[in-house]
């Protein structure tokens, strides 16, 4: 069994955690127009990378999404941070 | 040299202690440049490789693998071979692979062992046994076969199975197909391996792909272990690792990666005969001709490259086992293994351009692609032999992405392949 961090909860078991998506993407601006490739583009196309990855995941217990840094072959975690960070 | 297998050439090679057997297939050196490369030779490259050299007569063809032949998930998945899929593309498609696998030992001239024991999808409540009614009139319509059995009709066919109804979810009946089954996996690889060798196709094993080759916006070869390799248009076949060769070329594809467990138990005497499939508990399972349990359900729960399980799957598909028929409460696993899967958002393969020129793939079969082996390399042969779909292939090109095309197996039979 393996345990994830939680930024807010600290590490848990993996059953309590998903994956999300793929960090990174950003929703195509609607107040232009926007073609069938580029929704699709966005909506379906996947890095899929193997070798370290960063996703967005989910903490189901806590509902809280974040940002993991993982290897997607070893599974090692490399880092958990919040998606949002609080202004200073 | 005796090349071709019957009994009467076994008997003789008997006599004779065997030293007449020639290779299965060549170890050649690769060649400058090939018509046609294809990257993987697991079922579906050597299956390509096959329909190129005998339908379309291409032959100047290598398929290249960064191991052995049928060493991935060809070689370790649970063999179940059906078409019992609900929409008329889906069971057009693997219908198609049904019946090439009838025919295949004696095209092959090599024994496939395709043993057509019937598959039952059980359902487990009356809403269940409705929808398992719509499953079979949809097969039905589209011309696979389909049987709808209430309880007493699925006991007769498997009676360990848990019919008490104080099961975690009890049995109501089943959706049984008939000429679906098993098919000895390695033997299907071996089988078009050897046939496709034999046409002149060349098989490079420890090749690993290393780069493609693009030049002026097309893929004109592949760099790899064994040296550069030009070709005339390059087909991929890898299965869980379609992206990392789509991203050679620049291009994204719609996957992701799962790692896929299975498990076989100790051998034990013949205690089921055909497939059982419960979708609720998540769990499948039949019996080799060895006697072991192959035991198969979903995929692990987040995205992966490790070749291997994590436990809280294996603890899902054990104990659905278990619940399914208690029996096997004591049963030892012999092995069990992870294979590494590419499941497309709507559960269905994708055949078509990568979105480069140069480059075709065959993949996001998910769960589910030794059963379609036949099927895929016929299509995927087609496609780079004539530059167009076959009408079967064309409603899985990638391109119904953008069209808003899908055909959503993941919704229409609630499977996660």
């Amino acid at each position: 069994m393996q345990l994830f961090p939680c930024p807010f909860c600290g590490d848990r078991d993996e059953r309590e955690f998903h994956f999300a998506a793929e960090a990174g993407k950003s929703r195509p601006d609607t107040t232009g127009a926007v073609s069938d490739a580029e929704w699709a583009t966005y909506l379906y196309a996947q890095r899929n990378d193997k070798g370290p990855v960063r996703e967005v995941w989910v903490h189901l217990t806590c509902a809280e999404l974040f940002v993991l840094e993982r290897d997607s072959v070893t599974m090692a975690v490399l880092r958990a941070t919040p998606l949002r960070q609080d202004p200073a | 040299m005796t090349s071709t297998y019957s009994a009467f050439s076994i008997l003789r090679e008997g006599l004779r202690g065997g030293r007449g057997w020639r290779q299965a297939w060549r170890s050649p050196d690769p060649k400058p440049a090939y018509d046609v490369i294809l990257i993987g030779a697991g079922g579906h490259g050597l299956a390509t490789a096959y329909y190129l050299a005998k339908r379309h007569g291409l032959r100047n063809v290598a398929v290249l693998d960064k191991g052995w032949l049928g060493g991935g998930n060809t070689g370790r998945n649970t063999t179940v071979i059906r078409s019992n899929y609900f929409y008329p593309e889906s069971v057009a498609l693997y219908d198609l692979s049904v019946r090439l696998y009838e025919g295949l030992s004696k095209e092959l001239n090599y024994n496939v062992m395709f043993s057509q024991r019937g598959m039952l999808v059980m359902a487990h409540s009356e809403h269940e046994m409705e929808m398992a009614a719509r499953h079979t009139n949809a097969m039905r319509l589209n011309g696979a076969d389909a049987e709808l059995l209430e309880a007493d009709g699925v006991r007769k066919r498997a009676p360990l199975l848990n019919f008490s109804p104080q099961a975690r979810y009890p049995i109501h009946g089943a959706v049984w197909q008939g000429r679906a089954g098993t098919g000895r996996h390695d033997a299907v690889a071996w089988g078009y391996a050897r046939a496709a060798d034999r046409l002149g196709v060349d098989i490079l094993q420890n090749c690993e792909v290393t780069d493609l080759i693009v030049e002026a916006g097309r893929v004109t070869g592949v760099e790899t272990t064994r040296g550069r390799i030009r070709a005339g248009v390059v087909g991929a076949a890898a299965a869980g690792h379609s992206s990392v060769i789509a991203g050679m070329a620049g291009q994204r594809l719609p996957l992701h990666s799962y790692a896929l467990q299975a498990f076989v138990s100790e051998p034990l005497k013949p205690v089921i005969d055909t497939v059982a499939f419960s979708p609720a508990y998540g769990t499948y399972f039949s019996q080799s001709d060895k006697g072991g349990l192959v035991i198969g359900g979903g995929l692990d729960r987040v995205p992966s490259y490790g070749q291997r399980g994590n436990l809280p799957m294996q603890e899902a598909v054990l104990s659905g086992l278990i619940e399914m028929a208690p029996m096997l409460g004591k049963v030892k696993l012999l092995r069990h293994w992870a294979g590494i899967v590419d499941v497309t958002p709507d559960s269905s393969p994708l055949i078509g351009p990568a979105g480069i020129e140069g480059l075709y793939i065959n993949c996001g079969w998910g769960t589910g692609g030794f059963k379609a082996i036949p099927a895929g390399g016929y299509l995927f042969a087609h496609l780079l032999a004539e530059g167009r779909h076959h009408e079967i292939s064309r409603p899985f090109d990638p391109d119904r992405f953008a069209a808003g095309r899908l055909i959503d197996e993941g919704a229409a039979w609630g499977i996660a392949h």
